[in-house]
């Protein structure tokens, strides 16, 4: 019978996956000589993530429905709750309804949490971390840091805590972003359709750029800072017009944790979205303790983009989601 | 009728927008951090040809559009409408004049041309990429005139008239490249 195409051939070449060896075997190198130790935590869990506009895939054991991760946070968290120091981990996620240049189902997050460290001092390390996967490869620059409301007034003149849903929709339609029907009301959807469409594509491609103090509407599981207006202690690296890692000063205050779960649940709700299983065990665990700590999340794969100059995720998977 | 998500966009899919039949001609996945995913599609309008740019929210849903390409026979015209017949099935189509277009001047009996239904109907028509015509009309070149790049109009057998080279005669057949309508070649028998 005869084969139907050419897709049993891997999507990346062969240069490209000797790269991520080598990126992998200098990754673990730099977290060693940190000390920070290596874990591995489960790919299925009873619970799943609340984010309205993250999508988790379900399956079954012994007819229980569980949940691929999309990021390894809460088991890493109880892991710290349990005294564990600082990890990092470098795993698959799964996440349904993401697909594109820059979008695979699974990908790979490398994932680490350091006791004691501020969002300011965890881009520091982040910082010397490229430094040392890009060495004899791809050198970026020093890196800029700016504040979320300072990069939306920079590129598009939106005032991000203040400005109306008008103004950015009319920033968007000068953009020649079509925006939506029934987008219009939703201000954070706004911020996020500028943010993708007009801010990251004019961002630098050889800078890193650090993003932080986000607005508190987007705080995810980062600490909201008091002021005028309160901001979350969150941050995003920017590189060659792609995030590559979103990082946290950690929320640890199980009320609050709580909280936003139930804002989530409400929210997809109204969604019309289905209604995950909430992790208790996270909760347990920051009852418990959670050491004060900062987080990130790095996508891998599009570090390994940017390194290799691809412009398709395809290019830096062994086998895409059209291939495996 | 059925619908397709965001998740489901990719190029040449059919969907309908504000009843219109249009087709995807790019489709990008945007999604910034944590927040709402979109995708901005590239549309064209099956029945007006204009190309619009497009942002839904990822999730959303489009009414797919019933629209199919098939290759189907030349049949013959009757003055309003030209008639096609799917080979295999020996079903009939009927398209006006406005379906047919430009393709009005390529089209000879038993051709097979790719036609795109719409509920059934015809859209519009495309001829074969090549077609061979007889020359019914078209002044006589001067013989050894194969030197000069000299071209004269020639009439065709549907009526259309193409450039062809001066050496090329009346009654003779021609390969014409009907996206372009130029003149490719003389066919020998």
């Amino acid at each position: 019978m005869k084969p139907r195409s050419d897709d049993w051939r891997p999507s990346a070449g062969l240069d490209v996956l000797a790269l991520r060896a080598a990126l992998l075997g200098r990754l673990r190198g730099w977290f060693a000589d940190h000390g920070v130790m290596e874990v591995e935590t489960p790919a299925l869990s009873a619970a799943a993530v609340t984010d309205p506009h993250i999508h988790s895939l379900e399956t079954c054991l012994d007819r229980r429905p569980m949940y691929l991760q999309t990021s390894p946070e809460f088991f890493m968290k109880r892991l710290l709750a349990a005294g564990s120091g600082d990890i990092y981990q470098v795993c698959r996620v799964f996440r349904d309804g993401e697909q594109g240049r820059r979008h695979n189902p699974e990908f790979t997050m490398v994932e680490w949490y350091r006791r004691d460290l501020d969002v300011h001092s965890m881009m520091d390390e982040i910082e010397s971390l490229l430094a040392v996967l890009g060495a004899g490869r791809r050198q970026p620059r020093p890196a800029e840091r700016i504040t979320y409301r300072d990069l939306c007034m920079e590129f598009t003149g939106i005032d991000p805590f203040v400005d109306g849903t008008a103004a950015i929709v009319a920033r968007l339609n000068k953009a020649a972003v079509a925006v939506p029907d029934g987008l219009s009301a939703d201000r954070d959807a706004l911020l996020d359709l500028l943010l993708a469409t007009v801010v990251e594509p004019a961002m630098p491609a050889e800078v890193p750029v650090f993003v932080f103090d986000f607005p508190a509407s987007q705080a995810a599981l980062a600490r909201i800072r008091d002021g005028d207006p309160p901001v979350a202690e969150r941050f995003e690296l920017f590189l060659g017009g792609m995030e590559l890692a979103n990082g946290f000063h950690e929320l640890r205050d199980v009320a609050e944790q709580a909280g936003r779960f139930e804002r989530d649940l409400q929210r997809r709700r109204e969604a019309g979205l289905k209604q995950p299983p909430v992790d208790h065990r996270l909760l347990a665990a920051l009852d418990a303790g959670l050491p004060e700590c900062a987080g990130v999340a790095l996508g891998f794969d599009r570090l390994v983009m940017w390194l290799a100059g691809c412009d398709h995720i395809a290019d830096v998977l062994s086998f895409d989601a059209g291939r495996a | 009728m059925a619908s397709y998500s965001t998740n489901e966009f990719r190029s040449g899919l059919k969907i309908l927008i504000d009843k219109d039949p249009c087709v995807i001609v790019e489709n990008e996945f945007v999604k910034p951090g944590k927040g709402q995913a979109f995708n901005r599609v590239r549309i064209r309008n099956l029945k007006t040809g204009r190309v619009v740019d497009k942002t839904f929210k990822s999730g959303d849903s489009v009414e797919a559009a019933d629209v199919m390409d098939t290759d189907m026979q030349y049949l013959y015209s009757d003055g309003e409408f030209y008639h096609f017949m799917v080979p295999d099935t020996y079903e009939q189509h009927a398209a006006d004049a406005v379906a047919v277009g430009e393709a009005r001047q390529w089209l000879k009996e038993q051709d097979t041309c790719q036609v795109t239904l719409w509920n059934n109907t015809p859209l519009s028509v495309n001829p074969p990429n090549f077609v061979e015509l007889k020359i019914v009309e078209t002044d006589p070149g001067v013989r050894g005139d194969t030197a000069q790049g000299g071209v004269k109009p020639a009439k065709l057998e549907t009526g259309a008239v193409v450039r062809v080279p001066l050496f090329v005669e009346e009654g003779e057949m021609v390969r014409v490249d009907t996206r372009s309508g130029e003149y490719v070649s003389r066919v020998k028998d």
